[in-house]
């Protein structure tokens, strides 16, 4: 029969608070610079010229089949050895998911921006903007827009990608567990407890996909 | 005065040669009614006129002055030639306020004050001060060409290219559209206009083109075209016309 031991998880609050922090600093990191990366990526995979669209396709290609863990490992590991610097932790999962998480929405900026009526680029180009000035003021937009729902998608995908870090000793929810776990040996509660928090973080942004898709199905 | 030349325009979509060599004078304060089939290239001429469509061979000149293939330079010749679509292809993330400044803002990067006056100013102009604030979904399709209509109004265009502007509508909708483009015609406005009215046509033009196989097939005073047309293909687009009213 097992002995159910949440007091002693309880006990460790401050060091699950800790562990909340890093999850949220390093998932605030990989979403800007995932999400921001992969508008760039995106724009790429969406040019007509070779030389934006080969590197934006091959990078896609590349993060989108390779596994996140195996590159924040290799970041962490390899880097130091191929650069003449040494990365933190944090350094290396951000760039593993951040990277991961740009092929990904790359594929949904590129998706949205198609999905643009044609008759918007020639109202935006009849006027006399550039390609920059339409996308900018005219597509972007309206394909961030319809874009959303998948993007907050993302979002949760990147949240939960976070516990990856813990393999390399990152300070977040999972790798705090762990320890909390080794000391107390009880890993059933403190992983329980951490599926909780992570539940009360993400329910309401799943929530709000929701509200967004329904949002958008009335609007069109 | 030439305002447009144009000399040896083609265009090809593959193997489709769409527009096969046309020239065309368009004289300030000419307003010509460019008729044809379905599918003669009516559109095609009007983008290529614009470089919406890069014509694959021909020269167009502005002003007397051959317009080259550079981006910058074909951005500043779009802000000088007005386009009105079939769909009117307004911005629905912009109120109609909205839609006219835009071109003023971030093409001209005229001030907020200065473009928000201007763009009021040519709403009054096509009838609709009091949409100014509404969203192109919550205006009827003559409502939502008038604003487009304004919208290419607003940049100061030196001629305007209507591509079928009331196609798209319902009837009861066609004339105050009309109603704006014939103010427009009295202004002494540069026009070409791709329409199905041939009434209209016939009291606005000053010319008349019909295409056909490429080219233009036969051109005149809208009397020569329309109520005396001499050539058989002419004739027989007329004939389908059966609405058709002088
Ligand atoms: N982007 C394109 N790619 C390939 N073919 C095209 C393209 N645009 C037009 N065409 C072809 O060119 C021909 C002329 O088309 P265009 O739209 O200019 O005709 P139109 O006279 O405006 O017809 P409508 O009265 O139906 O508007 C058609 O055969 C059409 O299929
Ligand atoms: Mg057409």
């Amino acid at each position: 029969m097992h002995q159910w031991d949440f007091a002693s998880v309880l006990a460790n609050t401050d060091a699950l608070a800790v562990g909340a922090l890093g999850t949220l600093r390093i998932f605030a990191i990989c979403l800007v610079a995932g999400l921001s990366l992969g508008l760039l990526v995106g724009l790429g995979r969406y040019s007509q010229r070779r030389a934006f669209y080969w590197p934006a396709t091959a990078f896609v290609e590349f993060f989108r089949n390779t596994p996140v863990l195996v590159q924040i490992i290799w970041f962490y590991f390899a880097l130091p050895i191929l650069m003449p610097f040494s990365i933190s932790p944090l350094a290396a999962a951000s760039l593993g998911i951040s990277l991961n998480s740009a092929a990904f929405s790359a594929e949904i900026y590129r998706g949205g921006i198609q999905s643009i009526d044609r008759g918007q680029w020639d109202g935006a180009r009849a006027l006399g903007m550039t390609f920059l000035q339409a996308m900018r003021r005219i597509i972007l937009p309206q394909a961030l827009k319809r874009m959303t729902p998948a993007l907050t998608n993302r979002a949760i995908e990147i949240f939960k990608m976070s516990t990856l870090a813990s393999a390399i000793a990152y300070v977040e929810l999972l790798q705090q567990a762990k320890l909390i776990a080794s000391l107390n040996f009880n890993p059933i509660e403190a992983y329980t407890a951490v599926a909780v928090i992570f539940f009360v973080f993400l329910w309401p942004l799943v929530q709000l996909t929701y509200v967004l898709e329904r949002r958008l199905a009335r609007d069109e | 005065m030439t305002i447009l030349g144009v000399s040896g325009l083609t265009k090809r979509f593959g193997a489709n040669t769409v527009i096969a060599g046309i020239d065309l004078d368009v004289k300030k304060g000419e307003r010509i009614a460019v008729l044809g089939a379905s599918g003669s290239g009516k559109s095609t001429l009007l983008r290529c006129l614009n470089f919406m469509e890069m014509p694959d061979a021909g020269t167009i000149a502005l002003d007397g002055k051959v317009i080259g293939r550079r981006e910058s330079e074909l951005t500043l010749v779009r802000q000088r030639i007005g386009m009105v679509f079939q769909q009117f292809n307004l911005f629905p993330h912009m109120t109609a306020l909205g839609n006219v400044m835009e071109g003023l803002r971030t093409v001209r990067r005229m001030s907020k004050p200065d473009a928000r006056a201007r763009a009021e100013r040519e709403l009054a102009r096509v009838g609709l001060a009091d949409k100014a604030a509404h969203y192109p979904a919550h205006l009827s399709g003559g409502q939502k060409q008038r604003v487009a209509i304004a919208r290419a109004l607003a940049m100061d265009p030196e001629l305007l290219l209507f591509d079928e502007p009331t196609s798209a509508l319902d009837p009861e909708l066609v004339g105050e559209v009309l109603g704006v483009i014939r103010a427009l015609a009295e202004e002494g406005r540069t026009m070409l206009l791709v329409t199905h009215e041939l009434g209209f046509a016939y009291h606005v033009a000053t010319r008349v083109i019909f295409l056909a196989d490429g080219t233009i097939h036969e051109q005149g005073t809208p009397d020569e075209v329309l109520k005396h047309p001499r050539r058989e293909r002419t004739q027989a687009f007329l004939a389908r016309h059966k609405e058709f009213s002088l």
